[in-house]
């Protein structure tokens, strides 16, 4: 391995242990600029055979071009591609084991859906016998079946995005690279898609890798996300992980909503205004992710006499500063002093106004990692 | 909605401006391709199909007409191998030398055709440039002779004159080719050699129609290249019509040419339109 960022090298080996068996792409220290700008930093990530991994990130973070660098249409200034035993980046992109489906589609208008389809196979050589079977199959598998003959241009969005799909998997990649496929598609469609498309990976158990910009999206699909910020991972777990236990104040912002809270922790005691919690983390200060979800009402009467009996419930009061109805939950904005707002969301929680007391389970403040990429 | 002072205002002067300059000479070239000249060299307005008819029956202008066509493919030929590469290069590999490469193209349309024709003049010559150069490397011993006034210097000039015009249509196609498709094409397993053939030609096809459809009509009208370089082996059939007109004084007769040789490039036009229209897909 070449040497380059330390703490990059580290995310990716900590989300080594998460990818079950050997994994199927192995990328070791990749670094790409475009002229002097870096777009990647040193990304080191395993992908385990038959995995839904996400590439998640804001626009300009490098997902995309993390992505085709797997696909090969870009060239590594520097670090490797393993697929198995074999050196990928080394390797033309039309002889990779790999398959793309494109943000635009990228269906190619001259031909129709059946020789869209049949394009890998032909140019694979695949006995002639055998193509047009396994195109129909495909086809089927994304509800075109109806389609073969149809032009291109006569497609909506969703029905070309099938098409792509369909002329990726007919060639049974290795590895499938979907690269924002249904930011374009509507609101509706897009969440069929996304069930659809989760359930034909169950089904065809091909390592799937997904590029979005959009979290809900990463945590409703993926069996891991990778959290790309400007060029390094920021982190590498399963949704419920990522969530759960954020390692970056940027990966809990990123991946829901949260509260930070930038807290003094002195001999095992965090305060954060007036919050003030039990903590086993080092002195010095500190940020805590707190969900809103976490936050519950106060038993108002004798709160004060269990305060101390229960270290693991953490109490706070706080003026309502906003409350606006969100169906399940309230979103309610709490006034603690000194400038902080404290988000939480509450189920039904009634009318709330004046100071109120708060409370929530001391473990769900995550202590996270505050830090700016330089 | 913009007013009918304004729609009349500028759809007018176009109108009178095809009207008066295209369709009244065009309709007058008509008028005359039926009349005839008399003996005391005026022009007799008396209608009758003659000039038609000794188009048909003097092989001497079917000759001609047909050795146009000729060098009018060869220069479409010669213009689509030398522009389609070069177009080629242009659209996907030329990266930052695109810019300059481009203007390169476009320069030569600046300059005046009849210099452009001279300086063929010059090189082909029996002293010309590349006489002498021959002679120096002792490939040949004396000038050779059909380099210049022959059918070859014909084709050489125009071909160097609308290599141009065949090249931008086919850039324009290239560049209109989606760069993911070609992507695409690599992703399913195809080489680069099988990704120009399945995905890059054919989608550039309406642009090779209308380059070669530039070549071959403008080649086929050109009367300028022939009269410099061509000498009496070279005359084309605008040639013919130039001295009809001219001294010959059988304007009828030059007429009833221009007439044939306008219905042949409209009807070429109307099939490649509807071809490269069948060829595109939006």
């Amino acid at each position: 391995m070449t040497k380059t960022s330390p703490d990059a090298a580290a995310v990716g080996t900590a989300a080594t242990p998460a990818a079950a068996g050997a994994p199927i792409l192995s990328i070791r220290q990749a670094i790409k600029r475009f002229g002097r700008r870096p777009v990647l930093r040193g990304i080191s990530l395993d992908v385990a055979s038959g995995e839904f991994l996400t590439i998640l990130g804001e626009s300009g973070s490098g997902k995309t071009t993390l992505l085709r660098l797997i696909a090969g249409f870009e060239d590594l200034d520097s670090g490797e591609i393993w697929m198995g035993a074999e050196r990928l980046d080394r390797i033309p992109a039309h002889r990779r084991q790999v398959n793309t489906v494109f943000q635009s589609y990228a269906i190619f208008p001259h031909l129709s859906v059946f020789e869209n389809v049949a394009y890998g196979l032909r140019a694979k050589n695949t006995a002639k016998p055998e193509i047009p079977e396994r195109v129909t199959k495909a086809l089927a598998m994304v509800k075109m079946g109806d389609f073969a003959q149809a032009a291109p241009a006569k497609l909506s969005g969703g029905q070309q995005q099938r098409v792509a799909l369909a002329r990726a998997l007919v060639n049974r990649p290795r590895v499938l690279l979907l690269d924002e496929p249904l930011s374009a598609l509507d609101a509706n469609l897009r969440r069929q898609m996304q069930v659809e498309l989760k359930s034909l990976q169950r089904e065809v158990g091909i390592t799937f890798i997904f590029v979005t910009h959009d979290q809900e999206e990463a945590m409703a699909l993926s069996d891991r996300v990778a959290l790309l910020r400007a060029g390094l991972l920021e982190q590498v777990a399963p949704p419920r992980e990522i969530y759960g236990e954020p390692a970056t104040a940027y990966a809990a912002q990123f991946i829901g909503q949260t509260n930070l809270l930038r807290a003094e922790v002195c001999n095992g005691i965090a305060s954060a205004g007036s919050i003030v919690w039990r903590t086993f983390g080092a002195s010095g200060t500190a940020t805590y992710s707190l969900r809103p979800e976490c936050i519950r009402l106060a038993n108002e009467t004798g709160a004060a006499a269990f305060a101390d009996a229960d270290v693991s419930i953490v109490r706070f009061r706080g003026r309502i500063r906003n409350q606006s109805f969100g169906g399940a939950m309230d979103l309610i904005e709490i006034d603690c002093g000194d400038a902080r707002v404290i988000r939480a969301r509450i189920a039904k929680p009634g009318v709330l106004t004046g100071e109120r007391g708060f409370e929530f389970v001391v473990n769900d403040a995550v202590r996270v990692r505050e830090e700016e990429p330089d | 909605m913009y007013s009918r002072a304004y729609k009349a205002g500028v759809t007018i002067p176009p109108l009178l401006w095809v009207t008066v300059f295209l369709l009244v000479p065009y309709a007058m070239l008509f008028c005359y391709s039926f009349w005839s000249v008399s003996p005391a060299q005026t022009i007799v307005h008396n209608w009758n199909l003659q000039n038609y008819l000794q188009l048909a029956r003097n092989p001497i202008y079917l000759q001609v007409l047909f050795r146009s066509m000729r060098v009018a493919a060869s220069v479409t030929v010669i213009a689509l191998l030398l522009g389609y590469p070069l177009a080629y290069y242009l659209s996907f590999h030329a990266a930052k030398r695109k810019d300059l490469l481009y203007q390169l193209v476009i320069i030569p349309l600046w300059a005046s055709y009849l210099v452009r024709g001279y300086a063929w003049k010059t090189i082909l010559g029996s002293d010309g440039v590349l006489n002498g150069f021959l002679q120096y490397l002792h490939i040949t011993h004396k000038p050779v002779e059909f380099f210049l006034y022959s059918p070859f210097a014909v084709i050489i000039t125009l071909t160097h004159i609308y290599t141009p015009f065949t090249l931008l249509p086919i850039y324009a196609s290239l560049e209109h080719i989606p760069r993911n498709l070609v992507e695409a094409s690599r992703d399913l397993g195809s080489s680069p050699w099988s990704t120009f053939r399945r995905v890059i030609l054919p989608l550039s096809l309406p642009g090779v129609l209308a380059g070669a459809t530039f070549a071959f009509v403008l080649t086929l009208g050109d009367f300028l290249a022939p009269l410099l370089v061509g000498g009496p082996s070279g005359i084309m059939i605008s040639n013919v019509v130039v001295s009809l007109f001219g001294a010959a004084y059988n304007w009828p007769l030059g007429a009833a040419i221009s007439f044939c040789m306008m219905l042949l490039v409209v009807t070429m036009l109307f099939i490649t339109e509807r071809l490269e229209k069948r060829l595109a897909i939006s």
